[in-house]
């Protein structure tokens, strides 16, 4: 039969305005249903017609996933906020500023307004055989395209490949790695609350899905604790264009020091692997070390221990190096008068 | 740092234009702005009609098939669905009567919308139309096409190579036979072209083979020049393969009516299109209506529309009901035609000083399945012509693939062959320790510069060349001198880098008729057939002729856009030729209303003709005396009839013109006339373009911080539109050094960047926030206006400048394509040589 995209079919649309009729509604669908939150990433599925569901769940009129609260230790954000409401929040600014900064090179501003934390963090690998409705392996078949002798694979996967070399683009799971956030899942069962680098998940668990959730689940809200407020950050995102562009890789770090030493840190990167990468050897070997130079290149070679380029992507083995010595060492600025 | 920063510097694009003229030169707002920027101009897919249907289209998995049954039982027994068109339904292609009476065969290689032989993934093999596009896409889901694989081809090098596969059944190259003394070139024909094994040896080396080549010409004494050369550099370079992507698709809307098929459409033509409906449908020219107002760009892709519109035309037809076909943004990635990209050799002597001796420039062009573009052609030209090579010769490989289809884009092979010439003069400059600017400089085509090969013993030339002066007030502007001796270049993981580059391409044709009223209440209305592309000469031209009655501009009123509405014979807005071509026109109607006015003026007051003046709304007598008022002057036409209000009209105007004037006579005094003004020479314009980046070397990113167009583009008309275009066009070449490309899996010979983003055309971001530009307004000598067009003519400099200050920044040794991304960067900054795949299409 033919294939034609880019015409969005029909499906019912359910419009729940709280938590506990959206569950129900996914309850009763099962895997029928296609939850759908800014739209970025599930527009493209529908019009493309790849995905055709029976019954879409649209969560905008969920009033209580769309807040940014203080907590007791820290703020919680209901996974139905905009980023352009983190971008602009001050107290996230304030305090959780490695998150601000990673909001604020996502994409566009037309769709850093429409797109939301909760699907930033949930939407599907951009792989461009997986996307344009190829039966590879993520797609339930048996061959990955982008790693054959001829695959195009610029934008692949250089560590944790297994079959799949898909890579995660979201800009903002690595900041909320390394602040060590909560990620809230409603489930069938009940609630149940993830750290922020346990809710991704590599092809080695499941080839299909870049996260845990099943059908049924809902991610809520993403909590961030007050331990690495005020930390020193690090973000950096690295893509062709200046807008409008998926990371070829980002890093995200938070950082403390006492004296010259660094006393804590966590670290992540994403467009590395098929999911954001806390890098632990990296901060348990930098840890009571200056932070300087020397540490970072330390840092970064290390990071990129056992990383495996395919045909077009070895500069992300670089990449990858230098991004994370940045983020530990600094990156000196330049400052031409004109 | 990025590109953010506002240069605090004088503004070079706020000088003042237009000195001694009342609306030359001068800023004003275009009557289509404002339904513009609100909203409420109406392009095709904004249409609606009675009981229209929506049609969607079934496009080839394929890169090259056979179609050999179609199934479609099901998807026509579907509620709502109406009609299906496949190829079978389309009209025999039609030839074309030229003007002058000559007969142009229809290719049997052309493009026809639909095929029953699919030649790259993503054609069109069918149409349904039914109610609703929903409807219409479950239909195509319905339907079942047996194909039988055939051989395919996406990298022009592969189906070079001996025994490689061929993109179509019968070849794999164009070719043309040669002009003779009493002929000109035979229509181009597909034939098969085959390089030995041992051509595919240089390969091994990263260097293009240069196999046989069916196009060659040449001139001056290429081995001296070699010989007697300082430097000698042989660099082989790939430019990218570009999709329009115009921010209007292709849409079109179509219905009949008593026997006349109404399109609606975009188009960079409204009255060129019209003939362009007639010969696909293969109908007479009376039966088609052309409705297109606005057009959301074209940059060569719509020409005259595109040949896709004839679908929703045949099944409105068909169904006998108006048929919308709204074309989506993967569609338009097929259909929407695309830049060829080039695989070049260039092997250029220079003196010491830098002075070009000799040139030897291989190129094959990576034309896609259908009808020959002329953009390896015209790459040797341009190349000849900017650069001046003491001895030239240009070798050219039009190879055909299973890719989509090619058309001109902005500077089409002018881009190519500027981009591949500019890193080897910027790499001489460097070697020979000559400064850039000066190096272009002793390089520059100057007055009336010859270019192109020798025919008949003699090289054509320009009209005139201020490239100099252009290249030396933008350097002086840019503060070039300044910024090459800063130091330190780099500073910490940041490099800064200037580069600078030449450019030019076509700027104007001749020929073409003009038409206007003067209205009995003493208003003026311009009939324009120029399309309404974006670049504003679709108004701007008018002006010259406003200029030339003396006539307030708020007294003046522009028709366009609707074949009904009595348009004159008007160029295409192709080739940068509109803003010469229709200034011209313009002028010599203007002329000829003056002409007529001066003759009303005379027999109704008294005197002789030349006696009288026009000026201030009036035709009066010299020093004084009687008058009367344009308003009179139109009254009195309509009594005088015959050649003063369109009951007779000239004679040499086109047959188009003819039938417009005839449909206004009566309605005030009619003035038409053709250009018939000489011209010695060819026109161009030219550019001289300049831009510094700023690299980070741990990461490979760039941004360009600054850049400044410097043009000779004749006499400024529209100062604001001049800049979009300058700037404008200038970005879409930055587009093809900073990340603009196709990326094709051979294996399966599919384009896997088939999304928007994918292709990632260059947003407002990416350029400086403080782009500027500049223009000479020296008059071209050897047009009345003294304008000449300027869309394409920015185009390879804003490539050729950035690839040169990236150079600068990082050396000779990182890239050798374009685009150049971090990837590039960072990856040969790694190896201390460049680490891309050579010569490699599509990666």
């Amino acid at each position: 039969m033919a294939v034609i995209r880019d015409v969005m079919p029909a499906f019912e649309l359910y419009q729940p305005s709280s938590v506990a009729d959206a569950q129900k509604l996914l309850e009763q669908h099962g895997s029928d249903a296609w939850v759908l939150a800014g739209g970025l990433d599930s527009f493209d599925w529908l019009k493309d017609r790849i995905r055709k569901p029976k019954a879409v769940v649209d969560l905008s009129g969920i009033e209580e996933l769309r807040a940014v609260r203080t907590t007791a230790d820290g703020i919680e954000i209901g996974a139905m906020t905009t980023l352009t409401e983190i971008v602009s929040h001050p107290l996230i600014k304030q305090k959780y500023d490695l998150l601000a900064q990673a909001a604020e090179v996502v994409a566009s501003p037309q769709i850093r307004n429409q797109g939301t934390i909760g699907g930033n963090v949930s939407q599907d690998t951009r792989c461009w055989y997986y996307r344009g409705g190829w039966p590879c392996y993520r797609a339930g078949g048996n061959i990955c395209y982008a790693d054959t002798p001829e695959g195009r694979n610029r934008e692949h996967a250089i560590l944790h490949a297994d079959r799949c070399v898909a890579v995660n683009p979201s800009d903002s799971a690595p900041a909320l790695i390394a602040l060590d956030a909560k990620f809230v899942v409603r489930t069938p069962k009940g609630e149940r609350v993830v750290d922020a680098e346990d809710y991704f998940i590599g092809p080695d668990i499941d080839i299909t899905r870049l996260h845990i959730l099943q059908p049924g689940d809902l991610l809520t809200a993403i909590r961030i604790p007050s331990t690495w407020a005020g930390a020193q950050f690090y973000f950096e995102k690295v893509r062709d264009r200046n807008v409008w562009d998926f990371a070829l890789m980002n890093v995200a770090s938070a950082m403390v020091t006492s004296g010259d030493r660094i006393e804590r840190i966590r670290i992540a990167v994403n467009g590395a692997a098929a999911r954001p990468l806390r890098l632990k050897a990296v901060e348990d070997a930098v840890r009571g070390k200056p932070r300087n130079a020397a540490t970072g290149e330390m840092a970064g070679k290390l990071a990129v221990q056992g990383a495996v380029p395919l045909q077009f992507n070895a500069y992300k083995i670089p990449l990858m190096r230098n991004l994370v010595k940045r983020a530990i060492g600094g990156v000196e600025e330049a400052t031409w008068a004109s | 740092m990025d590109n953010k920063k506002v240069v605090d510097t004088a503004k070079a694009s706020d000088r003042q234009y237009g000195a001694g003229y009342k609306l030359i030169g001068k800023n004003y707002q275009t009557p289509d702005l404002y339904a513009k920027v609100t909203g409420n101009a109406k392009y095709a897919e904004d249409f609606r009609a009675e009981g229209m249907l929506f049609c969607k289209l079934l496009l080839s998995p394929m890169p090259h098939a056979r179609v050999r049954r179609i199934h479609a039982h099901a998807a026509l027994a579907m509620p709502g669905v109406k009609a299906i068109l496949t190829a079978d339904d389309l009209p025999a292609p039609a030839d074309t009567l030229t003007d002058n009476g000559t007969v142009i065969k229809a290719s049997k290689w052309g493009e026809r919308g639909l095929t029953m032989e699919p030649l790259y993934q993503g054609e069109p093999i069918l149409a349904v139309a039914a109610v609703d596009e929903l409807t219409a896409a479950e239909a195509i889901e319905k339907i079942q096409i047996d194909f039988e694989p055939l051989p395919f081809v996406v990298d022009p090098l592969d189906t070079l190579r001996p025994g490689g596969p061929n993109p179509r059944t019968d070849g794999n190259v164009w070719t043309r036979p040669a002009a003779t003394a009493s002929q000109g070139p035979g229509a181009p024909a597909v034939t098969e072209l085959k390089w030995t094994k041992a051509d595919f040896e240089e390969l091994k080396h990263g260097r293009l083979p240069l196999g046989k080549a069916p196009d060659e010409w040449s001139y001056g004494d290429l081995d001296s020049g070699f010989k007697n050369a300082a430097l000698v550099l042989d660099e082989t370079f790939v430019t990218p393969d570009t999709s329009h992507q115009t921010l209007e698709t292709r849409s079109a809307m179509a219905y009949w009516q008593n026997g006349k098929v109404y399109i609606h459409t975009g188009t960079q033509s409204t009255a060129q299109t019209l003939p362009a409906i007639a010969r696909w449908l293969n109908i007479d020219a009376e039966k088609v209506v052309f409705i297109s107002e606005y057009t959301g760009g074209g940059f060569g892709s719509k020409i005259t529309g595109g040949v896709s519109m004839i679908i929703p035309a045949l099944l409105s037809k068909k169904t006998n009901a108006p048929v919308m076909m709204r074309i989506s943004r993967e569609e338009e990635t097929f259909i929407g035609r695309a830049r060829p990209g080039f695989q070049g050799r260039m092997k250029v002597g220079f003196s010491k000083e830098g002075r070009i001796t000799a040139l030897d420039m291989f190129v094959i062009c990576d034309n896609g399945p259908y009808d020959a573009v002329g953009d390896g052609p015209s790459s040797g030209r341009i190349v000849s012509l900017l650069y001046q090579p003491q001895a030239m010769r240009w070798r050219g490989v039009t190879v055909m693939t299973n890719t989509p289809p090619r058309s001109a884009q902005s500077s089409p092979g002018g881009l190519q062959g500027i981009v591949l010439m500019e890193p080897v003069i910027a790499k001489a400059a460097r070697r020979l320790g000559v400064d850039q600017v000066a190096i272009r400089r002793i390089n520059c085509p100057e007055g009336k510069a010859p270019f192109g090969p020798l025919v008949q013993g003699k090289r054509q030339y320009a009209t005139s060349a201020f490239l100099k002066e252009a290249l030396d007030r933008g350097a002086e502007q840019f503060k070039w001198s300044e910024r090459v001796a800063r130091t330190p270049k780099r500073m910490g993981t940041k490099v800064r880098g200037v580069g600078v580059s030449l450019s030019c391409y076509v700027g104007g044709t001749i020929g073409f008729d003009g038409l206007l009223i003067i209205k009995p209440d003493g208003r003026i209305t311009f009939q324009s057939g120029i399309g309404n592309l974006g670049t504003e000469s679709v108004i701007d031209v008018h002006r010259a002729g406003a200029e030339v009655l003396g006539v307030p501009w708020e007294k003046c009123d522009v028709v366009w856009g609707n074949t009904t509405k009595n348009l004159p014979f008007t160029c295409v807005s192709g080739g940068s030729q509109t803003t010469h071509a229709m200034t011209r026109a313009a002028y010599a109607t203007a002329m000829d209303a003056k002409k007529k006015l001066q003759e009303i003026a005379a027999k109704k007051l008294g005197g002789k003709p030349e006696q009288y003046e026009v000026a201030n709304e009036r035709v009066f007598r010299k020093g004084g005396g009687a008058s009367m008022t344009l308003a009179q002057a139109a009254k009195y036409a309509i009594q005088l009839g015959g050649i003063y209000d369109g009951h007779e009209a000239p004679a040499d105007v086109h047959k188009m013109t003819k039938a417009s004037v005839a449909a206004l006579a009566g309605q005030g005094l009619v003035a038409a006339a053709k250009d018939n003004y000489p011209r010695d020479g060819s026109t161009f314009s030219y550019v001289a373009s300049f831009a510094e980046v700023e690299v980070d070397v741990e990461t490979g990113k760039y941004y360009i911080v600054d850049f400044l167009a410097s043009g000779d583009v004749g006499t400024v008309i529209h100062p604001r539109a001049l800049g979009g275009q300058m700037l404008g066009r200038s970005t879409l070449g930055m587009g093809h050094a900073i990340g603009q490309k196709w990326v094709f899996d051979p294996h399966y010979g599919e384009m896997v960047s088939k999304r928007f983003h994918h292709s990632k055309p260059p947003t407002i971001l990416d350029v400086p926030v403080d782009m500027q530009w500049t223009a000479l307004d020296i008059p071209d000598p050897e047009t009345p206006v003294g304008a000449r067009g300027v869309g394409e003519p920015p185009v390879a400099g804003g490539c050729g400048s950035i690839l040169n200050a990236l150079s600068d920044a990082l050396g000779d040794e990182i890239f050798q394509r374009a685009p150049v991304n971090a990837d590039t960067i960072l990856t040969s900054l790694e190896a201390g040589r460049p680490m891309q795949h050579p010569l490699m299409a599509h990666i």
